[in-house]
């Protein structure tokens, strides 16, 4: 019976736990004389809100157990495509707890805050140099916020000069916020197609690029690990007709140090901070997407803007008429800021160039060791020969000739102790899997996952079942997803 | 070889073997094209060390003062609550701190089950049954708010008080200039939204209206009246609230607010110099397929185990793309957990005392203030946690001299109100304790007196 017990005491929410009061928190004794009737009896909550009633043992218990149905980078091999789970160094925990910065109150006044803005400025020279654009704003939250930063400003800069504009092109090939961000900044979307070697279809753009276009938001390398060979007349076709060029930088991890968005023609790019400069995704979030931009875009840029005057004092600028405002509250995610500054002083120039080095060698090896062990026979590379720091296997010959299909591949990788790759995206390859192993992880690693698909192609050729009823070995095996979407539960009836 | 990578001679020759090139930059040469590869080093200064990086990072944290460092009366959007320890242990656990977007629920029940949770407590605290996972913070919340509205009517004209946070009024005009919405401010009187004004902007045109609980003068606004205002118009109403006084104040859900949202830092959230923290986003059941962002719900496996998947994703922006209801992706999950692990600490009393108890001394330091010579209210609305007061000395030189003994005071109104030039808005949490608070009243009086001084002199 115990074991029935503990099983049911897995799933129980916090909310299914403890006893009517139990608490955890000591409120501080009333200091002060009490006063009646502060608050209009018609202003006053009725009801208390059901939280939770538990003492702090049971909490950390049930949280702590929790943890443990999770998977997690510390633990495992995440090769998770256009994600880039690097390594989280734990010294940038540590520095981004210092009460210097965690207890630091975002309206402090700027003469009492100017090593917190000391450091924001020197991220911002250093993004900009590995963007080859000048301008940062660290203010975006996250890769889809600074896209919208991006689209907004390119709003701004084509009203300032009394143009009016409609569209904006994505390739096929873009991650789904690009097309919903363009919807949410009020223009349309226009798809440009992908040429056979799986960069931008060049006649196609050359077809949509009008003097209606606004921008073309584009990722390079692109989300098929595809660098893409003909960005330099990309470029000039979309400046050609005044429209302004958007980089995506999910996927900057393979060229950090290499090759820069602004030296290619970008006039706006993005970073992901808890992509390239080893942010925590904590589970989907926090991130952060500080944008850098070219000379023409600058004036549009969010406020405030951190200034420095010529004694190297700090101090924040609201003075910037033609900035599109702001974007969010305060300075943005600053403890983000103080992880991938740490991360950057920690590695130098030499250590970024290092890292997109060895993250393009890591997956062109992984590659390399697929097509060894004869994986690539059933998943071959979607596009090109060799790949930057991620590529694109297809499944579909994989589902004709062995009857699983990479959704049943992924949920099998799960039994060997693997978080699979990205699948299903991109959408114009089927039965897609996107595989990015990042820098930071060993031969080894790469070996035993090569070796983890292998024996899965191998075991599915004798036996398909075993796959398509994958995985076996997790908390909870394949969940009926079309159900919860059919009959919403999304709380806990209390 | 650098830090955190692992490619020793020895395996860079295999690995160069088994892909067939002779080094790293041959990959690099046949796929960029030579135009727009970089010739030099980046300009960056050279790697360091750990002690090093982190002898840095302590440097330039000791160049700030906290709140650590000062006793502190700086709210605004943002407080100094404590924070318990437990938070900080459960959000470093390299479980809850490393993996990406549960997209595998299978091995991530963990983290879905948490904003199961989460999204309970949100609907508990709002009493608005659809809570979402968590947006970036509150006041792209509050333009994310707007751009449900537009969603669900297409209206032009979005109605704002004057009492909602200055960034979230600035962060809505941003986004609104997007997608295509004009943002009208209506003013407050006596410190709340003026009713009149309120009444006479609403119209079939209005698409959503914005208000703000307490504002952000600390004043507790008439939430229900103000929805029930915007009702017959069917214009969508959304609230900016803040969760702490949740405990005590009218739940939007109880007072007919459509939507609401706001910052959740001071749940468990350090202050970070303003992020990363959380927005949380609460509807009723009618906007459930509009919401941005993730959702948690609940299912079962294949032997019938309950679970958690994230669910209703065809609204998301990797399924339906540019007709997503938002564009939104990485949001706050780490900072929604330490959201719902401090509304848990607090537990369904705590929240309530807590809320008591910051009446108590906020009355007692606003009596206490402004019975100071030079220092009086600048309204009388009643204030649950923060409350503004008029100084007669200019109001930045005031906070410096207060600064100078140790005491930041609170907030400098003017910053961001022009009609406020001489105000000051003073938080309050439950680490300021009648001490600290009769400390501020000393400060602030010699701080005003020798400002007042200064000026005839």
């Amino acid at each position: 019976m115990t074991g029935v017990t503990v099983a049911m005491d897995e799933t129980r929410t916090v909310f299914e736990k403890g006893a009517p009061g139990r608490r955890a928190f000591t409120c501080p004794q009333l200091d002060v004389p009490q006063a009646d009737g502060l608050l209009p009896e018609a202003f006053r909550r009725t009801e208390p809100a059901r939280l939770p009633e538990l003492t702090e043992p049971e909490i950390v218990r049930h949280y702590v157990n929790l943890s443990k149905r999770n998977f997690d980078l510390d633990s495992g091999f995440y090769p998770l495509g256009s994600c880039t789970m690097k390594h989280n160094p734990r010294l940038h925990e540590r520095v981004a707890g210092l009460a210097g910065h965690a207890r630091l109150h975002p309206l402090q006044a700027p003469e009492r805050a100017q090593g917190a803005l000391e450091l924001m400025w020197n991220l911002e020279r250093a993004l900009g140099e590995v963007a080859g654009l000048p301008h940062v704003s660290l203010q975006p939250s996250a890769g889809s916020h600074g896209e919208l930063a991006g689209v907004l400003l390119t709003r701004a800069y084509h009203e300032d000069r009394g143009e009016e504009r409609h569209l904006v092109l994505t390739p096929d090939t873009a991650h789904g916020t690009n097309p919903a961000t363009v919807t949410m900044a009020g223009y349309q979307v226009v798809k440009v197609a992908t040429s056979p070697d799986g960069g931008v279809d060049v006649e196609d753009l050359r077809a949509k690029a009008t003097e209606d276009v606004a921008c073309l938001m584009l990722t390079n390398p692109n989300t098929l690990g595809v660098f893409d060979p003909n960005i330099e007349e990309i470029a000039e076709i979309v400046h050609g007709v005044g429209a302004t060029l958007y980089y995506d930088g999910a996927n900057l991890n393979a060229v950090m140090g290499q090759s820069r968005p602004g030296d290619m023609g970008f006039d706006i790019v993005h970073f992901n901070l808890h992509k390239s400069f080893t942010q925590p995704h904590g589970g989907g979030g926090p991130g952060s997407g500080p944008i850098a931009v070219s000379d023409r875009i600058q004036p549009y840029l969010t406020v405030p803007r951190i200034v420095r005057d010529g004694e190297g004092r700090f101090d924040l600028d609201y003075q910037a008429p033609k900035s599109i405002g702001r974007l969010r509250g305060f300075q943005g995610n600053y403890g983000t800021f103080v992880r991938s500054y740490a991360y950057i002083r920690s590695l130098g120039a030499e250590g970024l160039q290092d890292a997109s080095e060895t993250a393009v060698l890591n997956a062109n090896y992984l590659l390399a060791r697929l097509r060894q062990l004869g994986v690539a026979d059933h998943l071959p590379l979607a596009f090109g020969e060799h790949c930057m720091h991620e590529f694109v296997l297809s499944g579909a010959p994989m589902k004709r000739e062995l009857g699983i299909k990479t959704l049943d591949l992924a949920k099998r990788l799960l039994d060997h102790g693997f978080h699979p790759p990205t699948v299903y995206f991109p959408l114009l390859v089927d039965e897609a899997l996107l595989v990015e192993p990042t820098e930071t992880e060993t031969k080894e690693t790469l070996d035993a996952f090569a070796e983890a698909l292998a024996a899965i192609l191998r075991e599915a050729a004798e036996d398909p079942e075993k796959a398509r009823n994958a995985p076996y070995t997790t908390p909870v095996r394949r969940l009926d997803e079309a159900g919860a979407a059919k009959r919403p539960v999304i709380r806990q009836p209390l | 070889m650098s830090r955190y990578t692992s490619v020793t001679e020895q395996d860079l020759r295999e690995m160069l073997d088994a892909i067939g090139v002779g080094s790293v930059q041959e990959l690099f040469d046949a796929q960029i094209p030579a135009g727009v590869r970089l010739q030099r080093p980046l300009d960056l200064p050279a790697g360091l060390p750990e002690q090093d990086v982190y002898a840095h990072l302590r440097d330039l944290a000791a160049r700030n003062v906290s709140a650590e460092d000062e006793l502190t009366f700086l709210g605004a959007g943002m407080y100094d609550h404590y924070v318990p320890a437990l938070i900080d242990m459960l959000t470093t656990r390299s479980e809850f701190l490393t993996p990406y977007t549960p997209y595998q629920p299978e091995i991530s029940q963990g983290g879905l089950q948490v904003m199961f949770e989460y999204q309970t407590a949100i609907s508990e605290l709002t009493a608005l049954p659809v809570s979402n996972a968590s947006v970036y913070e509150g006041p792209s919340a509050v333009a994310s708010a707007g751009y449900l509205a537009k969603l669900a009517n297409g209206r032009p004209r979005i109605v704002v008080s004057r009492g909602v946070h200055p960034h979230s009024r600035e962060t809505l005009r941003t986004y609104a200039h997007g997608f295509g919405a004009e943002v009208v401010e209506v003013g407050l009187r006596d410190g709340v939204t003026d009713p009149d004004a309120w009444a006479a902007a609403m119209g079939d045109d209005v698409s959503a209206v914005v208000f703000q609980q307490p504002n952000f003068l600390g004043a507790v606004e008439d939430a229900a009246a103000l929805a029930a205002a915007a009702k017959p118009c069917g214009a969508v109403v959304v609230g900016q609230y803040d969760p702490i006084p949740l405990g005590i104040l009218a739940p939007p859900g109880a007072c007919g607010v459509d939507v609401a949202v706001g910052e959740g830092q001071s749940l468990g959230n350090r202050l970070d110099f303003g992020g990363p923290s959380f927005g949380f986003f609460a509807a009723t059941e009618a906007h459930l397929r509009r919401m941005p962002g993730r959702i948690a719900g609940e299912t079962k496996d294949v032997d019938g185990r309950r679970g958690f998947v994230l669910t209703l994703q065809t609204r998301e922006q990797h399924i339906r793309r540019e007709k997503a209801t938002s564009n939104i992706c990485t949001s706050q999950a780490l900072n929604a957990l330490a959201g719902v692990v401090y509304l848990t600490w607090l537990g369904k009393q705590g929240l309530v005392e807590l809320g008591e108890l910051l009446l108590q001394r906020t009355h007692y330091a606003r009596q206490a203030l402004t019975a100071l010579d030079g220092v009086e209210a600048l309204h009388e609305q009643p204030v649950v946690r923060e409350f503004a007061v008029r100084l007669a000395a200019p109001v930045d030189r005031v906070i410096a001299r207060c600064q100078e003994q140790g005491v930041n005071p609170g907030y400098a109104l003017g910053r961001d109100l022009e009609e406020h030039e001489d105000g000051l808005l003073v938080a309050i949490t439950e680490q300021r304790t009648r001490a600290d608070i009769d400390r501020l009243a000393s400060v602030l009086g010699a701080a005003v007196a020798a400002e007042r001084v200064a000026v005839t002199a």
